[in-house]
């Protein structure tokens, strides 16, 4: 086990690296020139080439590259904003916690609405909840995220007055924003837990639990729904990168500081180092989460390790 | 090779057998046709100019005129919907299309050689997956510029692992059979063995996949314009259009309303055709 783990650390470095290579080289061919666009327009030619110097931006490509790679392992040195002059690194954790919060209400609520949708769907198969459930899971994944937002902020905020449209820091302000961006997985989970568990449904061993005199409540959460876990963890754990993804989005739309406006105002802004190092942060979090998923399969069912 | 066409004539008529049966997929075609078809009339269906201004009737509610309403510029939105549907298709398309190019070369290479080469490729393939699509796509639109091209360009290149995976996947079951071994012992070389007769055997996975994949590239276009990244105003794409109508949500909140539904018919659609592609292709599926 240790080995296995050992191995995938490793491997997960050499992603990374992969990865801030290729953030590194899309910055080095996006149109602009750095030195103008912390000096602004007016900045004299003398000025300009001092910065350029300064930053480093007449040394060869791949010197830059590992420049930037030195400053991030030895120094945690993800490069400075153009833009506010501070460390790229103090930028990303001061709004990072408001999108994982972000995310982690919108897991928890898609885990929780999405595995009880799909366990009465499999239960009651072909009844008119299984139906209504379907048709939920089916529009749940075709729905865009921003527009889901917008509209509730138009039902519950501006018609029906019951929630604030934006902002971030009070628990109403966040309930709108975590089922907009939940809503998506939930359906995908409930989809999963339905499948999943109609496999397992009709096995043999349900029957002999049955047959037994077991409570049907029984049957289902000791039977049946243990046995359907695994497909079910690995939808979360994919999951997790969609909501990543549509935290970006549903903070534009609900005006939540978070990593994903922090990125997007930096593109707008031009401010480089932030993108870079926001989009580097995401990944590496992201292959953590997905690190941990393996990690769990391997406790739950130990052949994963051995192949 | 006749018997061959012979063979996929009708595996191709007994998928479409199953699909017909299946009445949610054969709603989501009919539903991608009639997009379709508005697509392509769009000149003599909409009742206005997607462009055409007419400041003394901005931000009207719906009505028979504007059945649903105007812009903030006085534009019909019914109208502009309907060229939307122009681009959404194009770019959901043409994005897909440059995925399955190159993720399909990729996979195809890689499930066929295996070895270094497979290693190398994959290795790529999870870099690219270790960023997040929308993020990634966000990455590469923010270095080649806004627009339709780069637009398609930065979706396309976000979505190419999967598809090297599931080429690659089924290369590689098909690659062992006997009759590529003949195909090879006879002198073939090997492009014309893996286009010729490994990836028409490749087909079931990647069409379902392709299905799946345009409604995901349409929603994560929508995605980049509603973020002004991509497809920028006046363009009537769907997303550009509800990032406008955003800024008056708190006034004129049915500008929102119909571009999204546009989205969501669309997408939609797309997903019911592909579940019951994938149930009609698959028959270990079947229940």
């Amino acid at each position: 086990m240790l080995k296995y783990i050992g191995k995938r650390l490793l491997y997960l470095i050499l992603v990374l690296l992969g990865v801030s290579f290729i953030v590194f080289t899309l910055l080095y061919i996006s149109p602009g020139n750095p030195a103008k666009i912390i000096l602004g327009e007016a900045a004299t030619p003398e000025a300009l080439a001092a910065l350029e110097e300064q930053l480093g931006l007449n040394d060869p490509f791949l010197v830059r590259y590992f420049n930037y790679l030195k400053g991030i392992v030895f120094e945690l040195d993800l490069g400075t904003s153009y833009n506010t002059g501070r460390a790229v690194l103090d930028e990303i954790l001061a709004v990072f916690p408001n999108t994982v919060t972000l995310a982690a209400s919108a897991i928890v609520i898609a885990v929780m609405v999405g595995v009880t949708l799909g366990i009465i769907s499999a239960v009651k198969q072909y009844s008119i909840i299984d139906n209504l459930v379907m048709v939920f899971a089916l529009i749940g994944t075709s729905v865009p995220i921003f527009w889901l937002g917008i509209m509730m902020i138009v039902l519950f905020s501006v018609k029906l007055h019951l929630l604030p449209p934006s902002g971030y820091g009070t628990f109403a302000q966040m309930i709108m924003p975590a089922v907009a961006l939940g809503l998506q997985s939930t359906a995908m989970i409930a989809r999963m837990t339905r499948s999943s568990m109609l496999e397992v449904i009709r096995m043999d061993y349900v029957k002999t639990a049955r047959a037994k005199g077991q409570k049907e409540i029984v049957v289902i959460m000791k039977h049946v729904f243990r046995n359907a876990l695994i497909p079910i963890i690995t939808v979360v754990g994919l999951q997790f990168g969609q909501l990543l993804g549509g935290a970006m989005l549903t903070e534009m739309v609900f005006s939540i500081p978070g990593l994903g406006r922090l990125i997007i105002d930096s593109i707008s802004m031009r401010d480089y180092p932030v993108v870079q190092g926001g989009v580097l942060f995401v990944a590496t979090c992201f292959s953590l989460v997905n690190l941990v998923v393996d990690l769990l399969y391997a406790v739950v069912d130990p052949k994963i390790t051995k192949s | 090779m006749n018997k061959e066409n012979k063979k996929t004539n009708s595996q191709l008529a007994s998928v479409w057998r199953s699909l017909r049966r299946n009445r949610m997929a054969m709603l989501g075609l009919v539903i991608l046709v009639l997009l379709a078809l508005m697509a392509i009339f769009a000149d003599f269906i909409a009742p206005y100019a997607y462009d055409a201004q007419d400041l003394l009737n901005a931000r009207q509610a719906p009505s028979a005129e504007h059945i649903f309403g105007t812009d903030e510029f006085g534009r019909d939105i019914f109208s502009r919907i309907i060229y939307g549907s122009r681009l959404s298709l194009v770019v959901g398309f043409i994005s897909v299309g440059i995925a399955l190019v190159l993720g399909g070369f990729l996979g195809a290479v890689a499930g066929f050689y295996g070895g270094r080469l497979d290693d190398i490729i994959m290795r790529c393939m999870d870099i690219l997956l270790a960023i997040p699509q929308v993020l990634l796509a966000i990455a590469i639109i923010a270095s080649l510029g806004n627009g339709l091209v780069n637009l398609m360009v930065a979706v396309g290149i976000a979505t190419i692992p999967s598809y090297a995976r599931i080429v690659r996947a089924s290369v590689m079951t098909i690659r062992g059979e006997e009759y590529i071994e003949a195909a090879r012992a006879s002198g073939t070389n090997d492009a014309k063995i893996i286009i010729k007769h490994i990836l028409p055997n490749c087909l079931a996975p990647v069409i379902v996949q392709v299905t799946l994949g345009i409604a995901n590239a349409i929603l994560s276009c929508a995605a980049l314009s509603f973020i002004g990244l991509g497809i920028t105003p006046p363009s009537p794409e769907w997303g550009a259009m509800l990032s406008g109508a955003r800024n008056y949500v708190l006034t004129y909140p049915y500008m929102s309303v119909f571009p999204g539904l546009a989205i969501i018919v669309t997408v939609l659609a797309l997903n019911l055709l592909g579940d019951g592609l994938r149930d009609a292709l698959d028959p270990k599926l079947k229940r």
